[in-house]
């Protein structure tokens, strides 16, 4: 019994920390430029079927390394050409719009690859078994849950320490001061949007290996990454981090005890959370904008 | 507009409406889609009721859309044969999910809002995806017909009659649309209004914001249950997918692509985009493009829809 709510605790932190991956990006994106990106899902799957693509010419870690710049690349292209039309306006054109992209994004990877999942082959070093008793301590997961948290270290520090970072938090507090400062918002945005991007094409290819390749594989993280964010609390990155884990975590227990509520589980959370403590679990006060 | 044209454009709509299942098959159309039209005009009216009235833009709206629609599948299966009744409870079952969840969010607004109402539209995606003994799962909950309806006496033959279906789900929008407009006009929807363009100042007259909010959400997801209750009859069928997220985008749309600040703008919207779905869907296999993109054009191009734009030249 230990051994099983130890496994399934161990594959929610993972299944989290897709989800906070997701979110991280998601709530860049939200926190600059006030966008709702329906289509991270699309970028998501994008991320991990060009992996699959690359990965007869570049091998496993060039795949790693170079399917989530190529998304990424995508999403600055996308906010240039057509999300940069949206800001500013009611968040109803902006939802509409990455609608419409998601299911555009969507349709077309199962165009160029195919409706049928794909396997993802991973290294044989990775897949082993480090340890009989925990059968499911696999190389690759742990692997997984360390570059995951390298990405976010490398998230924080960014938005900590570099100028683009602290560009970053600044407009998210008051963007015409930051602009009225002699800032380029335009690029700002612009490399905020390719930021989350990254972290979307990253998630991608990370649950590519785990998860296997599928067309919806996109929308069906999607919606966790809704809750992470809103449980974490809107505004607050540390909170979606925090979030995210939280309802992996969660699901993975409900997993235990009511498999069939696994799903369900973390919407009845995020009501919790709004009914006691609106803002989130990490959120500011005041902001239910 | 002057109000004689105003009236006679609406007499022209209800003129065409009435007559529709005469001339639908001659445009090449059939009489389920005029059915279907009807259905998903009402829904969207129903969701502009909210959007467009009150300001708040909910995209979870397919929730109460399908517990309306699992509702009257469900009674028909499983208690008594009788469609009227089933739609009641379809009806009353999507009014109090909406009324529960209404009253977490209303404290929320803008961006906040909408990402709430998508991530809650998913309990009921997967609470129908998930529960397979009573709904069926993904394959859909099956093996229920609509009943005759039994109307004092007078037998409406909706099972067997298309037409006879299409006047029932007209009766249903003119019913719902009657007393949406009713609401509107009244100081309960002045008052709506009011807030949709200044609430701050709305909330310093002394109205309470959080409740009319609600109210509107509530009386909003009512019709749209509704409109799933007639849904699902007119398939005989219905699936999880009635009430997924692609569904409330759906609404959305057609009440944006019709023009949102229109009360007519959206039944124009759901005619043109069911129209062009059952076209698209039809002809290619990458219909979920065509509609992508009609999303993505509406918002660069028609962000007023095809009303605003009329009543912007007129």
């Amino acid at each position: 019994m230990l051994q099983l709510i130890l496994f399934n605790v161990f594959n929610g932190l993972i299944v989290g920390a897709f989800y906070a991956l997701m979110a991280l990006g998601l709530s860049l994106i939200i926190n600059l430029s006030g966008v709702i990106n329906f289509a991270h899902g699309g970028f998501l799957a994008l991320g991990a079927y060009l992996a699959y693509s690359l990965m007869p010419l570049v091998g496993f870690w060039g795949a790693l390394v170079v399917a989530p710049l190529l998304t990424a690349a995508l999403g600055l292209a996308i906010e240039r050409l057509l999300i940069r039309r949206v800001y500013g306006r009611d968040p109803l054109y902006s939802l509409l719009l990455t609608f419409g992209l998601a299911y555009i994004l969507e349709d077309v990877t199962r165009y160029i690859w195919g409706p049928q999942s794909l396997p993802y082959p991973i290294p044989a070093v990775l897949t082993r078994p480090l340890s009989t008793q925990f059968f499911f301590l696999t190389g690759y997961r742990l692997f997984m849950v360390a570059l995951v948290g390298l990405a976010v270290a490398a998230l924080f520090f960014v938005l900590g320490r570099t100028r683009l970072g602290i560009r970053i938090r600044a407009g998210t507090l008051d963007l015409e001061t930051v602009s009225a400062l002699g800032v380029n918002v335009r690029v700002l945005r612009n490399l905020n949007f390719g930021l989350g991007i990254y972290l979307a094409g990253l998630a991608g290819v990370l649950a590519a290996g785990m998860l296997g390749l599928q067309p919806t594989i996109g929308t069906s993280l999607i919606m966790p990454s809704f809750v992470a964010i809103i449980v974490g609390g809107l505004g607050s990155l540390p909170g979606t981090l925090l979030g995210g884990l939280l309802i992996g975590v969660v699901s993975g227990l409900a997993t235990v005890f009511l498999p069939s509520a696994s799903e369900a589980v973390i919407y009845v959370m995020m009501g919790l959370v709004l009914l006691l403590r609106p803002r989130g679990l990490l959120g500011e006060e005041g902001r239910l904008k | 507009m002057t109000r004689a044209r105003q009236l006679g454009a609406t007499a022209l709509l209800w003129i065409a409406l009435l007559t529709m299942p005469y001339w639908i098959t001659a445009i090449g159309g059939y009489m389920e889609l005029a059915s279907r039209v009807v259905v998903m005009a009402l829904a969207a009216m129903a969701l502009n009721f909210l959007l467009g009235y009150t300001g708040t833009l909910s995209f979870g709206h397919a929730a109460y859309f399908g517990v309306g629609a699992y509702g009257v599948g469900m009674t028909l299966k499983y208690l008594t044969p009788s469609t009227g009744l089933g739609m009641l409870i379809g009806m009353v079952a999507g009014t109090l999910a909406a009324a529960a969840i209404g009253a977490l969010i209303v404290r929320l607004r803008g961006v906040y809002f909408a990402m709430v109402t998508i991530a809650f539209g998913q309990v009921f995606y997967f609470i129908a995806f998930r529960w397979n003994s009573v709904t069926g799962g993904d394959d859909g909950l099956t093996g229920w017909r609509r009943q005759p309806l039994d109307l004092a006496g007078i037998r409406v033959d909706i099972q067997n009659h298309d037409t006879a279906f299409y006047y029932l789900a007209l009766v249903c929008f003119a019913l719902s649309v009657g007393a949406m407009a009713l609401l509107l006009r009244s100081p309960f929807g002045r008052t709506l209004q009011a807030i949709r363009e200044n609430e701050r100042r709305a909330r310093f007259l002394g109205i309470a914001v959080e409740r009319h909010l609600w109210l509107s959400f509530v009386i909003s997801c009512a019709f749209v249950s509704l409109a799933g209750t007639l849904y699902a009859l007119l398939n005989n069928f219905t699936d999880p997918r009635a009430l997924r997220w692609d569904m409330s985008g759906n609404f959305v749309i057609m009440a944006v692509l019709g023009g949102m600040r229109s009360f007519w703008g959206p039944l124009i919207g759901a005619a043109v985009f069911v129209v062009l779905q059952d076209y698209v869907s039809s002809h290619t296999e990458n219909w979920m493009s065509v509609v992508g993109l009609i999303f993505v054009l509406v918002v660069l191009f028609f962000p007023r829809g095809v009303l605003g734009l009329l009543q912007h030249r007129g």
